[in-house]
């Protein structure tokens, strides 16, 4: 027998996969495909303290072996999250984490005031990296001196599982890895989506509403892992890796390069059941490896 | 209305396929029993070795036999996905989700009094859900009538299936077959008091045929074909503005009562 659960420091998850903020909505849309119990945990769809619009249509371009997309964090508000879909969510047989997105660091601090009040969300990952919105998101995690505030901050109030998400579109994730585990995160998630664009040749006009959106599925993955190695070797806190994992090699090759555990994100719209299938893999490739434990894969890459 | 049954992820077999030069109708088995699927609703296709086909392709349901397990899509080749799944051999598979997305509103069955005449109104490749919707009006004893509208006589396609359930009315913008003009021109909507449309098409076609309802005072349901990524809810890019603000097309839609719409 294989042991698949994964710890985040106190967070334990019964096998390292996890799904992707703005990926799996609230876990409900999957139900008619997969039983939830068979993954380590789900993130929510990104919520913020007031409702958003979300940006104009279109929202999204399909690019080679992946997508653009510019939702804009379309959500009802932490509010009505708590109201509504608490909840219908709360039982469900898995780690629910609330993906938290502001524009001010009050909006983050309030948010996770309210999320720490439910007591079936063991934890909630900061999104500092939303490429999406105008007026923040992205803008505390590219400046380390922001993210810096906006962490400090919401640790000060915030008791449960803090799990950063790090932006991508910086020169050096490292710098920022850092500055947040100094802050007191207790793990560290990433990649966001890459910062991009698309043109449409023939009407010489951009294909999304925002102009610029955010890349991400397998055409990031290369990138993604490069950043999860560097950051596993900067920091001491559990790294989350994610970006273009569509299958258990890949979700291997993440732990390898130093995650703890893994999400699953636009793979799901293509194989809704993609993250049950890679937890299965996960177990199978222990054991062909002769692994007691899915742990023993993080960071294992062999460099002799 | 809303899908009742479960969403599924299905192979399929292709078993039959009729070709055009820019469109095929291709027509499906699968193994499993079909779950119950209502006319407006739409599949995701999964396109294999077509490398610029990340994602999967929506397409309306055009016909189902649940008896035989068999369902058809009616793909127009406009770029790389749909020509890969145009070109597919007999016997291939082909993975799909269904059944996805709200459907047409059926009025009860027919009665002496209450609504009478259902024009359909379908443009260029928009008429593939009519016909899965003809076949339930005809079923609550209507005798549907579908005005269908393309660029020439080549973009009509399935008329003998058409023929098979009601009415046919046909406009051809370079009057190839029919009348020549768009399909809001065609006498038919003179001729008869219009009691309920349904339509199916480009944008601009269905802006065209929302405004003529609203000036007759009609009912009137249309399908939207918004970009979708999942197709089932979990990633809201496929959303229209709407009077309750921003709304899946993928779930509470493709199809909208005209009144629920800003245009
Ligand atoms: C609910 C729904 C039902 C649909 N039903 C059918 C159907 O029954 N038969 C059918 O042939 N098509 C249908 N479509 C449209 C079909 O999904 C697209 O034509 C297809 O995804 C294009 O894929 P591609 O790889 O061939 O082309 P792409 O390379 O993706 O696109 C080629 C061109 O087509 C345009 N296009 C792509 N997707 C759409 C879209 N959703 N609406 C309008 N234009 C688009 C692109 O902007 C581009 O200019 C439906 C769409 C939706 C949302
Ligand atoms: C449609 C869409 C919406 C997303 N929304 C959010 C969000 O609300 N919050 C967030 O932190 N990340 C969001 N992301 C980013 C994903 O969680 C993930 O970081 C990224 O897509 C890379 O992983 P992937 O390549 O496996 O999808 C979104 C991604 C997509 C494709
Ligand atoms: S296509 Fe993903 S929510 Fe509609």
């Amino acid at each position: 027998m294989v042991d698949l659960s994964v710890q985040l420091k106190a967070l334990r998850l019964k096998n390292p996969v996890m799904t992707a903020s703005g990926t799996f909505g609230y876990g409900e849309e999957y139900l008619d495909f997969m039983d939830l119990s068979r993954i380590g945990g789900i993130i929510v769809k990104g919520t913020t303290i007031r409702p958003r619009e979300g940006n104009d249509y279109p929202r999204m371009a399909e690019t080679a072996s992946g997508m653009l997309n510019a939702v804009g964090l379309q959500n009802k508000g932490v509010n009505y999250f708590v109201k509504n879909i608490y909840p219908r969510i709360c039982d469900f047989d898995t780690n629910v984490l609330v993906n938290v997105s502001g524009s001010t660091v009050e909006d983050y601090v309030q948010a996770a005031e309210i999320i720490q009040e439910l007591d079936k969300i063991p934890g909630i990952e900061l999104n500092v990296s939303c490429p999406n919105v105008k007026e923040g998101g992205m803008a505390f995690g590219v400046s380390a001196k922001a993210l810096c505030q906006v962490v400090k901050e919401v640790r000060a109030v915030y008791r449960k599982h803090l799990m950063l998400k790090l932006s991508p579109n910086v020169t050096d994730i490292t710098v920022l890895a850092k500055t947040a585990e100094e802050q007191g995160a207790d793990s560290l998630s990433l990649i966001n989506t890459l910062l991009g664009m698309a043109i449409d040749a023939e009407k010489q006009r951009p294909k999304l509403s925002t102009i610029t959106g955010g890349l991400s599925g397998p055409c990031v993955k290369p990138v993604a892992l490069r950043m999860v190695w560097q950051t596993y070797k900067a920091v001491k806190i559990p790294v989350v890796g994610m970006g273009g994992i569509s299958n258990t090699a890949d979700a291997i090759e993440f732990m390898l390069a130093g995650a703890s555990a893994i999400q699953v994100g636009t793979a799901n719209f293509i194989d809704p059941v993609v993250s049950v299938t890679i937890a299965e893999g996960i177990e199978d490739y222990c054991q062909r490896h002769g692994l007691k434990s899915a742990s023993e894969l993080t960071g294992a890459l062999r460099l002799d | 209305m809303s899908s009742i049954a479960n969403k599924l992820v299905l192979d399929f077999i292709l078993y039959e396929k009729e070709e055009w030069p820019n469109s095929a109708l291709m027509k499906f088995k699968t193994t499993e029993i079909l779950p119950e699927i209502f006319p407006g609703q739409f599949v995701q296709v999964k396109v294999e070795d077509s490398p610029e086909t990340y994602l999967r392709r929506p397409l309306s349901v055009n016909f189902i036999d649940r008896g035989n397990s068999c369902l058809w899509l009616l793909v127009q080749k406009v770029g790389p996905g749909t020509r890969k799944l145009a070109a597919l051999a007999l016997d291939s598979k082909v993975n799909m989700i269904l059944p996805l997305g709200n459907s047409f509103s059926l009025p009860e069955p027919k009665k002496e009094s209450g609504i009478q005449n259902i024009v359909l109104i379908g443009g260029g490749i928009g008429t593939a859900p009519l016909l899965f919707l003809g076949k339930s009006l005809r079923e609550l004893g209507y005798l549907p009538n579908f005005l269908l509208g393309g660029r020439s006589a080549a973009d009509i396609l399935q008329l003998e299936e058409f023929r098979l359930y009601g009415k046919v009315f046909i406009t051809t913008q370079d009057g190839t077959l029919g009348e020549q003009g768009l399909v809001t021109e065609h006498s038919i909507l003179n001729e008869i008091q219009v009691d309920r449309i349904y339509c199916c098409g480009p944008k601009p076609m269905m802006q065209a045929v929302a405004s003529l309802a609203k000036k007759i005072n009609c009912w009137c349901e249309v399908s939207l074909e918004n970009l979708m990524a999942c197709g089932f809810g979990a990633c809201l890019c496929c959303v229209e503005k709407t009077n309750k603000g921003h709304v899946c097309t993928c779930t509470e839609g493709p199809v909208f009562n005209i009144n629920e719409l800003l245009w």
